[in-house]
């Protein structure tokens, strides 16, 4: 009785308020865009489509650890801090197995004999990272499922630390290059001297965009889909109805990293250095990404990513880098000051 | 297994039974220890124990932010993952108003404000900027408080970085003007007759000691009472079910801004003495790994409990600053001293034992974090009020299973 008189009034609040707050975030991305577009001129066009380029790819990277954020948190409201870490560890993985595959930096190899290594290298590391991530869950999360909710969120970090201290046990503190296997053919538009695309960038949107599908298909299509969705609902209400939670909530862990064991590669694949801990701050804002498209919302965390990865590019190619990651934990900040559910909305039920 | 069996029943009886409170014993353990300290720091180095003495301080600093984040966290049940940055708010605005750094800004005008008055501002400061943040967040539901803090936590680091013309950038500001106590009573007891002497210069690391002893203590007073007041009182019902506090009259959007400004506030108080102590600020201090090396103080102490707060800071501090850098050079003794002196140096892809269990740090911090909650996730020290909801069981997320399974574990 009590909580929906208060609830009542939430949401009579909400609305004058929610009104006001939208018109303000607006008016802010309104202005955000004018001062971008008085920028754009000086550079040219050409420079313009580069820097679009650019923010496409980066931004599919985000949005594939960003996947596995938001399922996460979906399913057991659980900030998987290790996240970014597996992250990590598929582009650790990749760089060992690319020699044992036969491909190095500058390889004359094309065509088929570049690709099927690179699908079954790229096939290996979703899969260990899989296996992780699953692993981690098992031991570290599942045990306190119970346990007051900082609890897990400690083991999460703890978890974090073990994955970055195993990666640099593994190859060391520094950068590491990651060699440049894919062909440098690129595509340039508009004749000589125009924006290019290149090989690169179209093979990484290209494998986010098929990993991307195949998820939604998965999640929406199959049994083990629509258990995850119920048990994201309400754990207890599916169980009753004889889903199996711990397989469920395993099944979300070991396809987060899949999507992130992939990303892990690609984002070697694409800026061709690795380092341990560079998980953390692209955890961070891949995770900032997932509660800009709606927290538990699998398309609104792959829009959440791309947009992210498109406001890092414009910020890097028109602005100032070093201001880059301020711009975007303010944009998670006003985000969720203005709109707590994200852009397309949360699909976590409030509890 | 008999002996292992009745201890367990020990720590049953002792953990379950109301009368028994080991917050006294923990108390009295922890002034004896604050007293004791400095005289075995003296004693076993045989007069150099300024080291020793410095890094308590150090930590008593860390025990300050615990303190504070516990109000948030454990009180309010608020989570807070970016609590370093009102920290580093409180440790520039000392650096502003306490050396001579203002010279090389556009200011081009230094201020040298007193100790105990920055201190002051600095916590207002921070309260300030908490009750900012705070004022639009804290009608989201937790998590996203989390988040938002977290954001916010990120962006202060990045923000002193890069303003370069007013905080120097990555280099930080050094120099910081040294404590003063305006009237110092000097008396035999440092070799001088009794006299009121003026600026007394607070350098000598025992100086720090005893006043962040002091400091913590009034801290611990003052944060007792307030648990126990109306506003403590209201900060649990929060924790424990906002809507039934609302219903019962609490203003939550109210206590709970209260508890994330005076949670803030600690951490600005403590911002500017640990600049005062290390007479240094640089961005570099005040990052993600801070906020989260407070939060798991707390929650391995034991959260909501402030001799828990305080036993956890001092062992991850001791863990993270003293443990893990000792490490290599007693790995390498332990090496030779076992006849395996070969692994000592470095050679060829085997980058020496020290250099490994260096590089082992990350991994062991991360063990000691996981294996800890796993075996005690209510800490090491917690609140009666929690130890008896976990044994107890919530209503809800429990089943009889796992009560049964935690008694009898």
């Amino acid at each position: 009785m009590v909580s929906s008189v208060a609830n009542a009034r939430a949401r009579l609040m909400a609305g004058t308020q929610g009104r006001l707050l939208n018109a303000t975030l607006f008016l802010l991305i309104a202005i955000a865009l004018i001062i971008l577009a008085s920028k754009i001129p000086a550079l040219g066009p050409a420079y313009f489509i580069q820097i679009v380029v650019y923010g496409l790819a980066n931004g599919s990277i985000f949005a594939l650890i960003a996947l596995g954020y938001t399922m996460v948190y979906g399913i057991v409201e659980l900030i998987n801090f290790a996240h970014g870490d597996v992250f990590t560890l598929g582009g650790f993985i990749s760089l060992s197995l690319l020699p044992i595959f036969g491909l190095s930096e500058g390889g004359t190899v094309t065509g088929f004999g570049l690709i099927l290594p690179l699908l079954g290298i790229l096939v290996i590391s979703m899969i260990v990272c899989a296996v992780v991530n699953v692993t981690i869950e098992r031991v570290a999360y599942r045990p306190l499922r119970h346990a007051p909710r900082l609890t897990p969120l400690i083991t999460a970090v703890g978890m974090s630390f073990v994955l970055e201290g195993v990666m640099f046990l593994w190859r060391g503190p520094f950068n590491l290059h990651y060699p440049n296997v894919l062909p440098a053919a690129s595509i340039e538009l508009g004749g000589a001297g125009g924006p290019a695309i290149t090989f690169k960038d179209i093979a990484v949107i290209a494998i986010a965009v098929v990993l991307m599908i195949a998820l939604t298909l998965f999640v929406e299509r199959t049994k083990l889909g629509k258990a995850m969705r119920a048990t994201a609902q309400d754990r207890d209400a599916a169980e009753l109805m004889g889903i199996d939670i711990n397989r469920t909530i395993a099944a979300t862990f070991f396809i987060g990293a899949l999507l992130a064991g992939a990303g892990g590669m690609i984002f070697g694949l694409y800026y061709n250095t690795i380092t341990f801990d560079q998980g953390f701050t692209a955890g961070l804002v891949a995770f900032t990404a997932a509660v800009f498209g709606g927290i538990g919302n699998i398309q609104g965390a792959a829009l959440g990513g791309l947009v992210i990865g498109m406001i890092q590019s414009l910020s890097d190619g028109y602005f100032d880098t070093a201001w880059t990651q301020v711009l975007i934990f303010a944009i998670l900040v006003l985000v969720l000051v203005f709109r707590p559910t994200g852009i397309l909305g949360m699909r976590v039920p409030e509890k | 297994m008999a002996i292992l069996r009745a201890l367990g029943k020990v720590r049953l009886v002792w953990e379950t039974d109301p009368r028994k409170d080991p917050n006294p014993l923990v108390y009295a353990i922890l002034g004896i220890g604050a007293i004791a300290y400095p005289l075995w720091a003296q004693i076993s180095t045989g007069g150099q124990g300024d080291f020793l003495i410095s890094v308590l301080a150090d930590a008593g600093v860390y025990i300050l932010l615990a303190i504070g984040l516990n109000i948030v966290v454990g009180f309010a049940g608020l989570l807070d993952l970016g609590y370093a940055a009102f920290f580093a708010i409180g440790a520039y605005t000392y650096a502003f108003l306490a050396s001579d750094h203002l010279v090389v800004t556009p200011l081009h005008e230094a201020i040298h404000l007193p100790f105990w008055i920055v201190l002051f501002v600095g916590l207002f400061v921070a309260a300030a900027f908490g009750l900012i943040l705070g004022a639009p967040t804290l009608r989201l539901r937790g998590d996203y408080l989390a988040i938002v803090t977290l954001g916010f936590g990120e962006i202060v680091p990045r923000v002193f970085k890069n303003l370069a013309t007013w905080t120097s950038g990555v280099n930080g500001i050094s120099a910081l003007d040294k404590p003063v106590l305006p009237v110092w009573l000097n008396g035999p007891w440092s070799g001088d007759p009794l006299a009121f002497v003026q600026n007394f210069k607070i350098i000598s690391p025992m100086a720090f000691y005893v006043v962040i002893v002091l400091l913590l203590g009034i801290c611990v007073v003052l944060v007792n009472n307030l648990r126990h007041s109306r506003v403590g009182r209201a900060w649990m019902a929060v924790r424990e079910d906002e809507v039934a506090a609302a219903a019962m009259g609490v203003n939550t959007t109210r206590i709970k801004l209260l508890a994330f400004a005076i949670g803030a506030s600690f951490s600005g108080f403590a911002g500017s003495f640990y600049g005062a102590k290390l007479s240094l600020v640089s961005p570099e201090n005040f990052g993600f790994t801070v906020s989260i090396t407070i939060l798991v103080m707390i929650v391995l102490g034991g959260m909501g409990n402030i001799p828990g707060v305080i036993i956890g800071s001092l062992l991850i501090y001791a863990i993270t600053f003293l443990f893990l850098p000792a490490l290599p050079p007693l790995a390498e003794d332990w090496a030779t001293s076992l006849g395996l002196g070969g692994i000592v140096p470095a050679s060829g892809d085997w980058p020496g034992i020290g250099q490994e269990v260096q590089r082992l740090k990350f991994l062991i911090f991360g063990i000691i974090l996981v294996l800890t909650m796993l075996l005690r996730p209510q800490g090491l020290i917690p609140s009666r009020v929690r130890q008896q909801e976990l044994l107890r069981g919530a209503p809800e997320d429990q089943t009889l299973e796992d009560v049964t399974a935690e008694t009898t574990a």
